[in-house]
């Protein structure tokens, strides 16, 4: 905190994070104010939002998107902020290579005018989303100007058999997309404490459809084991002060906050979307409400599919894509049905061909693609044919999110999976598999 | 310096759009965002709905295109109004249109912060006004509808702003020794933090 403001404070931003989409906006919207990136050491670009996934892809598919693309190269190289553009290897979705990079680092402070930028909580960082204006700001000033958020804390105990998404949607279901509005969550409990930083990304990147301003988990050995030796996390006695400072982060014994909720994971169970907000979801065996734009009336299990897609901020890592891989085993996508996989990040993509998943998922009838945000979001690009009902590892089932007349269903990456080679709506426990622990 | 007109009393016939959880991919989907800038955005608003599928015809059952309420200052939302993506393109095309105030229960957070950055009021208020204009008084922090009145609140930091129209980054530039003092300490207590670039 560098200075108190009405209501709040001046805080420092460690890393802001720009994306072609939104990133562009306010860099151009910088220069023609005159005013110059404050410390572009603190600031770093990628090519995601809008970028064509397809193998051997040079650009964009979305019509006018070239723009936005010229523009981030054309700033970010007059600002000298380092761009992981397409083709470089460490391109990818800004909030999976953040932590990948040991950009995002415990105890710091994390800006992306992007909505899912909490994901990156999960490290033990503050990280909230923000709007275009105030990137401009951060660039220009190294600090944003915030309201104190309320605080929450979701403490979560027993074993967990079903995934992080599946947790994730669960309190999205239970306390409405808005119960978390206005709050910087704190996730807690042995369950939290038992999950590897990918699940914990995952819990923590759907905050936002919760409401929250941001969300987070005290560092711990998982967090700084999973840190170690990353391309930008500090070295050597460096790291061994940045880790003791660590370790200092966790919230107080005692501490009191401004509202509590406590979940048994064992009443956990797979999940899936029927409606149009996240929080009109479900467990599978339980009755869903009618949806007219989904055309949904009361049970989604065993609604045929068009089209199952693996990917995004919220499951497009390794872990994401080897459990969805283990689950396929050596079963095929149902006649009819466009199967995607489009990993989070290019160090994911080659890190799971690496292990032969690529060849898993083209064997099962996958596409496999080069790393971007995809089709989680429709930009005027590829698409879906209106009306066509899409089982999605993304974060948004938003009416038209991923085209106009496309009916989501969000879920965890082995429901995409299993409803792939079903061709319909599944549970993915009707499948076996090694095991669905996230 | 004012980056946009102050909010000060804003008169309007509020455009009813009460429905749950209204996302910011609804106020202007993201195909409707064609070049890099911040205007040119208005025709997008609430395009999903505004329009019949497939073309620009617009569709009488919007509210927007029922001639009461077609180019009001003033939308009625639902609860968590703005929700979802962070796009501040949703409270430009707001206020390209001509909306100055949003009306709802409750806001997402991002959404509410983009508001106060742009000339748009997010005034959290659940009431059952009646189909009638209605003004908003900033500086009182009232809504008058007919004889009745309504009190809100809100935060004096975005009060401020927006009754000034003031540029946040000039506010925050009055700061500019406190953030360098900061950041000459901050460089010694936390100095991984500012190694990445030396990478």
């Amino acid at each position: 905190m560098v200075a108190p403001i009405p209501g709040g404070a001046l805080i420092a931003v460690d890393r802001l994070f720009l994306h072609e989409r939104m990133g562009s906006v306010a860099l151009q919207a910088l220069a023609a104010s005159g005013r110059k990136v404050a410390d572009p050491k603190r600031v770093f670009a990628t090519m995601d939002h809008i970028v064509d996934t397809r193998p051997g892809r040079t650009g964009t598919l979305v019509a006018g998107g070239q723009a936005f693309l010229d523009a981030t190269r054309t700033m970010t190289r007059a600002a000298a902020i380092r761009l992981f553009d397409i083709g470089d290897a460490d391109q990818g979705i800004v909030h999976v290579i953040g932590p990948e990079l040991g950009l995002a680092l415990p105890g710091s402070t994390i800006a992306c005018p992007d909505s899912h930028t909490c994901s990156q909580g999960a490290i033990g960082a503050f990280a909230w989303g923000i709007g275009s204006s105030d990137a401009e700001h951060a660039m220009a000033t190294g600090t944003i100007r915030m309201q104190r958020p309320r605080t929450m804390r979701i403490t979560v105990t027993g074993r967990l058999t079903a995934t992080a998404k599946d947790l994730a949607l669960h309190i999205i279901a239970a306390h409405g997309a808005d119960g978390g509005q206005g709050f910087a969550v704190e996730y807690a409990g042995d369950t939290v404490r038992a999950m590897d930083v990918e699940a914990r990304l995952t819990l923590c990147n759907m905050s936002t459809e919760f409401g929250a301003v941001t969300a987070t988990i005290a560092p711990d050995d998982t967090v700084i084991d999973w840190l170690r030796g990353r391309e930008f996390a500090p070295k050597g006695a460096l790291w061994d002060r940045a880790v003791a400072a660590w370790r200092t982060l966790a919230s107080d014994e005692g501490a009191t906050f401004d509202r509590e909720i406590a979940i048994d994971a064992a009443t956990v169970a797979p999940m899936i979307s029927w409606g149009t907000s996240p929080e009109q979801s479900v467990a599978f065996g339980a009755v869903a409400s009618s949806n007219a734009y989904m055309s949904v009336t009361g049970t989604v299990a065993g609604l045929p599919i068009d089209v199952a897609f693996i990917g995004s901020c919220t499951n497009g890592r390794l872990s994401d894509l080897r459990r969805a891989a283990a689950l396929l085993g050596g079963r095929h996508v149902a006649p009819g049905v466009q199967a995607l996989v489009v990993p989070g990040s290019s160090a994911v993509k080659r890190a799971a061909e690496a292990e032969g998943l690529d060849r898993i998922f083209i064997a099962a009838g996958f596409e496999w693609r080069e790393s971007g945000c995809a089709m989680c979001f429709n930009a005027g690009g590829e698409t879906f044919a209106p009306g066509s009902r899409v089982v999605s590892s993304t974060n948004r089932n938003f009416e038209g999110r991923q085209g106009p007349g496309v009916r989501t269903h969000i879920a965890s990456p082995e429901t995409v999976a299993a409803s792939a080679v079903m061709g319909v709506l599944t549970d993915p426990r009707r499948l076996s598999a090694p095991s669905l622990a996230a | 310096m004012t980056v946009f007109p102050p909010v000060t009393t804003v008169t309007a016939r509020p455009a009813p759009l009460r429905r749950d959880n209204i996302d910011t991919d609804a106020i202007i989907p993201s195909r409707e965002i064609t070049s890099v800038g911040k205007t040119g955005l208005a025709a997008g608003l609430f395009a999903g709905w505004r329009y019949r599928a497939g073309t620009r015809d617009p569709d009488p059952d919007f509210v927007l295109n029922d001639p009461r309420y077609a180019g009001t200052a003033i939308l009625l939302g639902g609860p968590n109004f703005g929700c979802g993506s962070s796009r501040e393109h949703a409270v430009w095309a707001l206020h390209e249109y001509g909306v100055r105030v949003v009306i709802a229960p409750g806001f997402a957070p991002i959404f509410a912060a983009n508001c106060v950055r742009n000339g748009v009021l997010p005034l959290v208020l659940d009431a059952a006004f009646v189909d009638a204009p209605l003004t908003v008084d900033l500086a009182a922090q009232t809504v008058v509808q007919e004889e009745r009145v309504w009190t809100f609140a809100i935060a004096a930091e975005a009060k401020t702003m927006l009754l000034g129209g003031l540029d946040a980054i000039d506010l925050t530039l009055n700061d500019a020794p406190a953030i360098s003092d900061w950041t000459a300490r901050d460089r010694v207590a936390r100095p991984w933090i500012y190694i990445a670039a030396a990478v």
